[in-house]
């Protein structure tokens, strides 16, 4: 861990203003993913701005009929939130799926879109990395990837997102609300917020620097049998191999979200158009362009498999 | 004393405290945060400073320069000792890999060198400052690759590498039945909760060293050699272990870096392996590729038995034992075993909680089940068919004892085995459901153990022996037998472990560690008695020791006016004749498993587990339950999750810490149960013990397989036995 200053940001907008005149420094909310990478030196801020103080812990009623959850609102609560349990399920469901109670208690919404990918070699600072060190290489392509991402990969980069939450969001048309450091105000849909890797596996979002997300809203509730399915090898405290979050109509149409996949939480039109036909059409729909290595081949029959379970659910 | 004999009847019979189920004697310290950990001594001797390891980024070459010069400048940094600054050392007797000290580099994350500073946050800030220009070579990585150049190495342990009896291959090819299939098990990682750490204080020219070691009197000699200091000079400590599974068997690293860094900076330093660390700067089980011919006639006996098994470790290693459960559990007159050794440069590998029989069962247990559905016989029945109760290789040894039989009987009974259905026959919801067994066998160890008691005019009798205790509960049976001696209750026993100052032990390894300790306690308390005695003028021999008095006859003295004002003291340790030559001395058990399997996604989760257990006296039901269900466990994970995952091209173990190597977590570890046979083997030690700690992980894992099967038709052979290796063969289901 290199050695940093802190400060406390009171209000969201001393914190924008804070991050703008220190183009070190880095938010920390919950800080259980960043403070992992800042021991092994994968991340090394200069400058923490400390959010936990600047209020946006509601769940509130949008206009729209929907929900507007603060980025500071804990995963816990969310996960808890009665609103939530009963209109939006699937997110619920994903939370509480996700890392341990204890690390619940401290992530909050905005962090959990905002952490980075489990992919071992880019925990490992003497491995090449393009995630880490861009242009050093990736050592997970050819190398050990069982875990890794086998749908909009690029040469530089084969890494997974490994949030559940963000899978639910996704499947939920969630949108994400920030404040850059100017003051201007934008909405970014889920679907734009995470990148793929590209050529430029370290920008992971199109955030800009210093922006600063306010809140993610969910639009008014669409029904439906919600689940989330989530395959690890151990039962708990694991990251996700695949994961389904799908919302089913009676008629049997609907839409899902892959986890365990891609870089981003992964979901393609042309699939959800074909989930009435069933699992198999879904997701040979989904996974189209897959390119995966030797070693995780089978996550384009185990996402088959899996939607299959999260439709006979839907079903019973 | 020299035990050569069979033991006749002795105190311990009376099974007054040995044998009951008595709570931990450490158990308040230890929940009540009182018992000190090796990296929880503060200041023992003076403030100290903190040591960061460096590990190597490459796996093989050398290093052809460090430049620490912008580390040094670094806030708080105290002094940066590398191996190049020690230089070439003598390695020690237990290691293969050098630990440090010299410009090669034998494997990845081998300690480079150790940053001392203020604070573990300055050190661990310096340590990346370091800049190390390497000249990396080429080195060998694949098992599958090394096996086909793997050669017969010189010894395995101690034993033969090749055994063979009869006509092996004779007796295969005309056999009825034939089985033929090759297996495989991956490296993998002790994990303990505790990483290995120490504190090095000098004084002088003397050390004393606060560690985490299961074999204190091993590291003693190792660190001594390593530092090119007398063995005299080192004072090692380790009271408090937090799990070691043969990962701190021997000497490691942290302990030389604390010493060298110490010696540096002229203050006490502590020095931890961080968690990343480990895997790759420690040792591992290393993995294994088998292969079990079986041949049997039709009526279930087996003619011919042959395992062979290919295990990688660094120039100058062993190979992995798993071959040689397959000398002793089954019968068969035509018979053959070998190992083989490839040259890996991968880090080393050694022993891993039943080193040989834990990855060895993995196969053979498999075999055995699948042998008994060539022959359409129920897979106990055919392991009871099969049973020998002589060394079959050697069959003027019989064993001591050995119920494999009723332990296999009394499980089938408890766990419901006859309610077990055909393969792919059960469905729960969306849960395939299948029951698994196989047997545990693992053999009883005996090495030398010493101990010292005394016994002082408030009647407190107090035990010193270096002894370790790993979670095991060392420090109760070894109160519970003290105690026993000297018709004491427990609570008026002191224990006292894991000091180099005091008589040396067997340490805790092998599962060797509770019958050979409790039988050097049990000498020095003769010992004690006998000085006893001849203070009243009593024949030791006759002399009855209980509730707190010495009796002979119509005397009856109470032990405090026995010992008078300055107390008496007893020592001696137990040595072993040649009981274990002339006879075989193992220890049983049955494992029984019930997997549930998604029948969607292949994730496997364990549903109930029971060991049934015949492993000699029993010296506390709940401390031994504790080491079965947690070898259990181990099992799981084992069977399960657990795999080093080794890159060939860069040469190492990927998924280095507890995020990347799954253990098992309480979601995955259903309702365990445990049966101990009534058992005493007087053949064993004057204790009439045997160990239990690795006998409950042999075999887990193939019941595990082996339920899979049952719940599901698919036949795994290639552990972990995650879903990837199954799913395509499990039935369509969109």
């Amino acid at each position: 861990m290199k050695a940093f200053t802190y400060e406390r940001a009171t209000s969201v907008q001393q914190a924008v203003s804070m991050a703008a005149s220190n183009p070190d420094a880095r938010f920390i909310a919950g800080g259980t993913n960043l403070l992992d990478l800042m021991k092994l030196q994968i991340e090394t801020p200069l400058h923490l701005i400390d959010i936990n103080h600047v209020g946006l812990d509601k769940i509130e009623a949008t206009d729209d009929g929907g929900l507007r959850i603060g980025a500071m609102v804990r995963n816990t609560a969310l996960a808890a939130d009665e609103h939530v349990r009963r209109d939006y399920s699937v997110l619920s469901r994903a939370l509480v799926a996700g890392a341990s109670g204890q690390l619940r208690n401290k992530a909050t919404t905005a962090g959990n879109l905002l952490q980075r990918t489990r992919c071992p070699y880019f925990y490992d600072t003497n491995q090449p990395c393009n995630k880490r060190q861009p242009g050093s290489g990736c050592s997970a392509f050819g190398g050990f990837s069982r875990q890794h991402a086998v749908v909009g990969t690029s040469e530089a980069c084969i890494a997974t997102h490994p949030s559940d939450m963000a899978i639910a969001m996704r499947a939920l048309d969630a949108k994400v609300e920030t404040v850059k450091g100017d003051g201007t105000r934008r909405t970014i849909p889920i679907a734009d917020f995470h990148r793929l890797p590209g050529d430029t596996p370290h920008i992971e979002t199109n955030l800009e620097r210093g922006e600063f997300i306010t809140a993610v809203t969910l639009p008014a509730p669409i029904g439906g049998k919600q689940i989330y399915r989530k395959v690890r090898d151990r039962a708990s405290y694991a990251f996700a191999l695949v994961s389904i979050a799908a919302v089913v109509q009676p008629d049997g149409t609907g839409r899902f979200a892959i986890g365990g996949v891609a870089h981003k939480p992964w979901r393609m039109g042309e699939a959800d158009a074909q989930l009435k036909a069933g699992a198999r059409e879904a997701a040979r729909a989904a996974l189209a362009d897959a390119r995966p290595t030797e070693q995780n081949r089978y996550k384009l029959d185990l996402v088959e498999r899996t939607l299959g379970a999260a439709l006979a659910e839907a079903k019973g | 004393m020299k035990f050569e004999k069979p033991a006749e009847m002795n105190p311990i019979d009376r099974m007054k405290v040995v044998g009951q189920p008595i709570r931990r004697i450490d158990g308040e310290l230890k929940v009540s945060g009182q018992a000190k950990y090796a990296y929880e001594w503060h200041d023992p001797a003076g403030s100290h400073a903190y040591g960061y390891p460096v590990g190597s980024a490459i796996a093989k070459g050398r290093i052809l320069s460090i430049d620490s010069k912008a580390a040094q400048r670094s806030p708080g940094v105290l002094k940066i000792v590398t191996t190049l600054d020690v230089g070439d050392r003598e390695k020690g007797k237990f290691n293969t890999a050098k630990l440090f000290g010299g410009s090669e580099i034998q494997h990845y994350h081998q300690a480079v060198a150790v940053v001392v500073a203020e604070t573990f946050e300055q050190a661990r800030e310096a340590a990346a400052l370091l800049k190390i220009e390497y000249a990396e070579e080429a080195g060998s990585f694949s098992l599958k690759e090394g096996k086909l150049s793997a050669v017969k190495p010189k010894d395995a342990g101690g034993s033969e590498p090749d055994t063979s009896v009869g006509d092996f291959a004779g007796a295969f090819r005309s056999a009825e039945v034939t089985l033929d299939e090759e297996y495989s098990t991956p490296d993998q990682s002790h994990s303990m909760m505790e990483p290995h750490a120490s504190l090095a204080a000098w004084d002088g020219d003397e050390l004393t060293l606060w560690t985490s070691s299961q074999m204190i009197d091993w590291w003693r000699g190792d660190l001594a050699a390593t530092l090119g200091i007398d063995k005299g000079k080192v004072t090692l400590m380790s009271p408090f272990i937090g799990g070691g599974f043969g990962g701190k068997l021997f000497l490691r690293v942290d302990a030389v870096l604390a010493a060298f860094a110490a010696k540096a900076i002229g203050r006490p330093v502590k020095v931890a392996l961080p968690r990343p660390l480990m895997a790759n700067n420690t040792t591992h089980r290393p993995a294994t590729i088998q292969r079990i011919r079986i041949g049997a006639s039709r009526d279930g006996k087996i003619s011919a038995i042959g395992h062979e098994s290919w295990s990688g470790d660094l120039a100058g290693g062993q190979p992995e034992a798993a071959v040689m459960q397959t000398r002793l559990l089954y019968a068969g007159e035509n018979r053959m075993t070998a190992m083989r050794l490839a040259t890996l440069n991968l880090p080393e590998g050694n022993a891993m909680r039943a080193p040989g029989e834990a990855p060895g069962l993995m196969a053979l247990e498999i075999a055995m089940d699948e042998m008994a559905e060539k022959l359409g016989m129920d897979p106990i029945e055919f392991r009871k068919l099969n049973d020998t109760q002589v060394d079959p290789e050697n069959p003027d040894r019989p064993f001591t004892q050995r119920n494999l039989n009723g332990c296999l009987d009394l499980g089938a009974e408890r766990f419901g085995w006859k309610n077990r259905g055909k393969p792919g026959s059960r469905m729960e919801g969306n849960m395939l459901i299948g029951m698994g067994v196989a047997a545990a066998f693992r053999n009883n160890l005996l090495l030398p153990s010493a101990a010292r008691v005394r016994l002082d005019r408030s009647g407190i009798l107090t035990v010193e022996t270096d002894m370790t205790d790993i979670g095991t509960g060392s420090y109760t049976i070894i109160a519970q037998t003290a105690a026993e001696m000297l018709g004491l209750p427990i609570n008026r026993v002191a224990v006292h472990l894991g000091d180099s100052r005091f008589p040396v032990s067997a340490g805790s390894g092998g599962q060797f560690g509770a019958n050979c300790s409790t039988s050097g306690v049990y000498a020095a308390c003769l010992k004690l008695r006998e000085a006893i005695a001849a203070k009243l003028g009593f024949n030791s021999a006759d002399a009855v020791f209980a509730d707190g008095e010495v009796r002979l006859g119509n005397r009856t003295v109470p032990l405090t006016d026995a010992v008078g004002p300055d107390g008496l003291t007893g020592e001696d340790g137990v040595e072993w004749g040649d009981l274990s030559e002339t006879h075989q001395q193992s220890t049983f058990g049955a494992h029984f498993v019930e997997v549930g399997v998604d029948r969607f996604t292949g994730e496997t989760r364990i549903r109930r587990m029971l060991a049934v257990c015949a492993a000699g006296r029993i010296l506390n039901p709940i401390t031994a339950r504790s080491q079965i269900i947690g070898a259990m466990t181990m099992g799981v994970g084992g069977a399960l999750t657990e795999e080093l995952a080794v890159d060939e091209r860069r040469g190492f173990f990927v998924n280095h810490d507890l995020a990347g190597y799954e253990v098992p977590v309480h979601a995955d570890i259903p309702h365990q149960e445990v049966i101990f046979m009534d058992e005493a083997d007087p053949y064993s030690s004057p204790i009439k013990a045997k160990g239990v700690g690795e006998l409950g992980l042999c075999g887990v894992s193939a019941a595990i397989a082996n339920a899979i099967y049952n719940a599901t038709g698919v036949r795994l052979r290639r552990y972990p036995l995650t879903l990837d290796k199954m799913l395509h063969q499990l039935p369509e289901v969109a």
